[in-house]
């Protein structure tokens, strides 16, 4: 079993950059929550880590837009975003480019994706990585979703990238780990920042953790809009990473609505249960 | 298909050293190189960010945009309700309100 570890996470650019405006309980609570994380993933002594994310056009631009697309290089760099605005220090990150091109080959026998030998990471990678991996130290291979610009891809063929994935990262000798990260209902860069609709989260957060894949699959772009606002499209990441882990049922370790990071932050981590031998696509 | 062209020209300013160089020493003629409709070419140049974010540029392309012109968090947050008590609902794209327009 090369799948070591699985877990979710918020990125949203004010979780460093507008810090010192959150109330600094939750603010703690929830910098509390990603050390936990990160100490859980150090523990599994990953090779790697694959950041299943959903970038801001950072290097994707409707002039030519992949629904899906995995880095494939020794190192990248980020943030791409102003230092001061995210409150992130631009560095060199290392990546795998020849576990990522084992990885994309494999994939490629179950589904179509794009691949990127330079990429720059926006704050949808840094931010997690600024808890996760502080000293930037594990290499990273990124995976973007399109939540950005429509068309975007159907909830299903998300579940079946993660599916894909899971298998060949346990072709590999490599211990991986994968993280998902993306807002679930959230209005960024609207004048409705830091609205949150609590409610739909948290249903849709049990969808996630129990692992339902019918009932994941079943949200629509109309009510995912309609409740989860142009942020909540960003729940591929979260269905890709329970694609990743089918069968697994995970664990909450952090939710909470924190408004001036525009988002309900998140921190859940699966407990990985080994794929049945010749279980049914 | 204007929009494309008024958030390609955001994106690349966000992104490329080379054409925020060319917007510091000569916006005007960067913006010759885009496709724009007067309404927009005025958007981008004042700037209008109210305006912009109601023709339907993307949030994650404007608040950069937003950012470099020296619009900080709340200003930008406020200038967005601005153009919607100005100009109406958010005409196009992602950020039309769910049930509004198209």
């Amino acid at each position: 079993m090369s799948l070591v570890f699985a877990g979710a996470c918020s990125h949203a650019p004010g979780i460093t950059g507008r810090a010192e405006r959150a109330d600094p309980a939750l603010r703690d609570a929830f910098y509390a929550a990603l050390a936990h994380m990160r100490a859980a993933l150090e523990a599994e002594r990953p090779d790697a880590l694959v950041v299943i994310g959903a970038e801001h056009f950072a290097n994707f631009f409707m002039n030519n837009m992949p629904s899906l697309c995995v880095g494939m290089a020794d190192s990248y760099e980020g943030p791409i975003e102003d230092e001061a605005w995210l409150a992130i220090r631009r560095t060199r990150v290392p990546g795998a480019a020849a576990l990522s091109q084992r990885l994309i080959t494999a994939m490629m026998e179950d589904v179509d994706l794009a691949y990127a030998q330079e990429w720059k990471f926006d704050h949808g990678i840094m931010v997690p990585l600024n808890f996760l991996t502080p000293r930037y130290d594990l290499p990273v291979i990124p995976v973007n979703i399109n939540c950005q610009g429509p068309p975007l891809i159907p909830l299903h063929r998300c579940w079946a990238f993660g599916r894909a994935l899971r298998r060949a990262c346990d072709r590999q000798p490599e211990r991986i780990a994968v993280i998902a990260t993306g807002g679930i209902s959230h209005w960024p860069a609207t004048p409705d920042s830091g609205k949150i609709n609590e409610a739909w989260d948290r249903a849709f957060l049990e969808r996630f953790l129990a692992n339902r894949r019918a009932e994941l699959l079943a949200y629509s772009d109309a009510e995912t809009h309609r409740e989860a606002g142009q942020g909540g499209f960003e729940i591929r990441t979260f269905v890709a990473l329970a694609g990743c882990t089918e069968g697994s049922r995970g664990e909450l370790w952090f939710y909470a609505p924190i408004p001036i990071f525009a988002v309900g932050c998140t921190v859940a981590v699966m407990r990985i249960v080994p794929l049945t031998p010749g279980a049914s696509p | 298909m204007s929009l494309y062209h008024v958030q390609k020209l955001l994106y690349q300013l966000n992104r490329d050293p080379s054409v925020r160089t060319r917007y510091e020493q000569s916006f005007e003629t960067l913006l010759e190189d885009y496709e724009l409709t007067e309404e927009e070419r005025r958007a981008v140049r004042e700037p209008d960010i109210g305006l912009l974010y109601v023709m339907g540029v993307n949030g994650q392309i404007l608040m950069h945009y937003a950012a470099l012109r020296g619009f900080e968090w709340d200003r930008y947050i406020e200038a967005m309700r601005e153009g919607e008590r100005r100009y109406g609902p958010v005409r196009t794209g992602l950020y039309v309100r769910a049930g509004e327009g198209s």
